[in-house]
């Protein structure tokens, strides 16, 4: 191997309007910062002098940098009349320098400039993109429908085995999660509670506050977000990739319908779900609030038990459960609609998955408020 | 300080490589001369890329040794890597360009990384090079996912280039381009070898390529080389898979 150590440089020599640029040593990449700053000395000499002529060869080696860097110390002593003459170039790299010298720059930065308009065409840009978010999402749901009609009509089209596996991903691994953090705020909400009623002497009222909380509210709110973070998140990653990769184009050339194949067993798995994973959330949310009430709060669970019977009636346990897969259906279509938004590149990919989340986080907590109005008007 | 151009660039001792169970190089050698075009075959799934990748540090091995340019990289230190790792490019068989970066910010990443030269000189050099891979310079504001698979692998060698490497190992450069573009690109291959004095390495399948651009043929069988030398070489050999290779139908249509 060659291995260079001759630090390169540029010498000036000639009087009157003749110039010598010798140029020595290795014109390669790993000087290219010194190199440079050469280059840009000896052109300030530009304009005053006439007679140029560039010597190269003391270079012991030379590679595109070098080559180019020639190239422009040439281009910029070009005048009308004249042009400098390169001396001493060795035949190997004539082929180089004559590579390079094909280039042209044209040299152009591709800043946006951040203007008052550019900020305020943003914001429009934003406002106007929440009616297509939504457009998009209704698109979906209408899509999602109409093939699971048509699997209806045609039952032998269901996937049943990919439904299967979407539900054991999104439903039998997810247990032990959601049954552990359900449990960890049951705790906490009975702790909560037991500390701040027992100034009024209201301990055992602890008991009312978190079986209502927990089957109306807390159960399927927080296994939906934890759902949307962890499915929904998976779901838009695995669709944006297989986009990215063309797979589902190559699905539609085969004559299959992707959201058939791909969406329809994916929404199915959230939807049985979730009911399913609140019901175990409020299981276990119950329970950690029961131990906590009994260490804690010195309330026997023969005394809970009884005071829950009391306290809540079979309606808060259906307004959670009905809840259930309505917002499991809001995240799959958020997640699908995503999914299938992802252009080519990973950061692309990144910015929906985010997306994803976030919107299907909104989404859930809105539909809980729409929930709200809708059971206090009809008296649930 | 001048070593015998003889000297082998790569350097591969008794090299064997496993996943699980499957012994996939078993004590291979091979050497790669400076300023050669060695082109690499193999029946599909006998361990090219994975020797390639071995012998860049992706995959690890079992036993055996590696030089790089008379570096061995197990016992180099990260400087050490880093050193030789900027004097290699590599060209991977999908380009694996950074799909969030432009093309332009592409060709300039390594040089940007390793050398602290202007934004002009940095865009002249990126526009230098997409010339010399044979592009227009206009695509450089473009994403990747928006070239064709034959700019894809010019851009990728494009910054396989970006650093002017004296090695450069290309991955099935021509697969998946028309006969023409591969054509051009054997060229553009050979027509890089002469100008910058490079050393290449590539895995390929392409008859047309062994035929025009290489220099001289590694053959890869059973985790060893069965067989390195020139294409008369190769065609004289009366080894079964060799002979079907370069005597099949395909290898007479090209050979005439």
């Amino acid at each position: 191997m060659v291995v260079v150590n001759g630090r390169p440089d540029l010498q000036r020599s000639g009087e009157g309007n003749a110039l010598l640029l010798r140029a020595t040593g290795a014109w390669t990449a790993p000087f290219a910062p010194s190199l440079e700053r050469l280059v840009a000395d000896a052109e300030k000499l530009a304009g005053k002098k006439v007679d140029v002529s560039i010597d190269v060869s003391q270079v012991v080696k030379l590679d595109t940098f070098g080559a180019w860097l020639i190239e422009r110390l040439r281009r910029s002593f070009t005048t009308g009349t004249a042009e400098p003459r390169i001396d001493g170039l060795s035949a190997n790299y004539a082929s180089l320098v004559d590579e390079v010298r094909r280039v042209s720059v044209a040299a152009d930065g591709d800043a946006t400039a951040l203007t008052v308009t550019s900020m305020l065409s943003q914001i429009g840009r934003s406002v106007a993109g929440i009616f297509g978010t939504v457009a998009a999402l209704i698109d979906m749901l209408g899509a999602v429908i109409v093939a699971g009609g048509r699997v209806l009509i045609h039952p032998r089209s269901f996937r049943l085995t990919s439904t299967i596996h979407h539900l054991e991903q999104v439903c039998w691994r997810a247990v032990p999660i959601i049954v552990l953090i359900t449990f960890l705020i049951g705790c906490i909400i009975a702790q909560q509670g037991i500390f701040h009623f027992r100034r009024f002497g209201a301990d055992i009222f602890v008991v009312d506050m978190l079986g209502v909380l927990v089957l109306r509210e807390i159960g399927v709110l927080l296994v939906a977000i934890m759902i949307a973070g962890r499915s929904g998140s998976a779901y838009t990653a695995e669709l944006g990739s297989m986009k990215m990769r063309e797979e589902i184009d190559a699905l539609r050339t085969m004559g299959f319908d992707p959201i058939e194949v791909l969406i329809l067993p994916r929404m199915l798995a959230l939807v049985i779900a979730l009911p399913i994973l609140s019901f175990l959330g409020d299981i276990a949310a119950l329970y950690g609030g029961g131990l906590v009430a009994w260490f804690y709060g010195g309330v026997d669970p023969e005394a809970f038990l009884l005071r829950l019977r009391d306290a809540i009636s079979i309606d808060h346990f259906t307004v959670g459960l009905l809840k259930a897969p309505v917002m499991a259906a809001v995240i799959g279509i958020v997640a699908c609609v995503e999914g299938l938004a992802v252009q080519g590149s990973a950061e692309s990919l990144g910015r929906h998955t985010t997306s994803s989340v976030v919107k299907g986080i909104f989404f859930v907590i809105v539909m809980d408020g729409v929930f709200a109005i809708f059971f206090a008007a009809v008296g649930m | 300080m001048m070593q015998a151009v003889s000297d082998p660039i790569i350097r591969v001792r008794d090299v064997t490589v496993q996943f699980g169970k499957t012994r996939v190089l078993d004590g291979l050698d091979l050497d790669v001369k400076r300023g050669e075009i060695l082109g690499f075959v193999g029946p599909s799934g006998a361990g090219k890329s994975v020797l390639t990748r071995t012998i860049i540090g992706l995959v690890p091995k079992l036993s055996g040794n590696i030089e790089v340019f008379g570096v061995d990289l197990d016992a180099a230190d990260r400087a050490g890597r880093r050193a030789v790792e900027r004097r290699w490019g590599v060209l991977f068989q999908q380009g694996a360009l950074f799909s969030s970066l432009t093309v332009r910010q592409n060709i300039q990443f390594p040089v940007r990384e390793y050398l602290k030269v202007s934004q002009r000189l940095l865009d002249e050099i990126m526009v230098a090079k997409l010339v010399m891979v044979g592009l227009r310079p206009d695509v450089a504001d473009r994403f990747p996912s928006e070239l064709s698979g034959g700019m894809i692998k010019r851009v990728a060698l494009a910054r396989a280039l970006a650093l002017d490497p004296e090695l450069v190992f290309l991955d099935e450069p021509t697969s998946g381009l028309d006969p023409i573009g591969a054509g051009d690109f054997d060229e553009l291959v050979r027509t890089l070898q002469r100008t910058l004095g490079l050393t290449v390495f590539m895995v390929t399948h392409d008859l047309d390529s062994l035929y025009t651009a290489c220099d001289r043929i590694a053959v890869l069988g059973n985790g060893k080389i069965i067989a390195a030398g020139s294409m008369a070489d190769m065609q004289a050999s009366e080894h079964p898979w060799l002979r079907q290779y370069f005597h099949g139908k395909r290898a007479r249509a090209v050979m005439g």
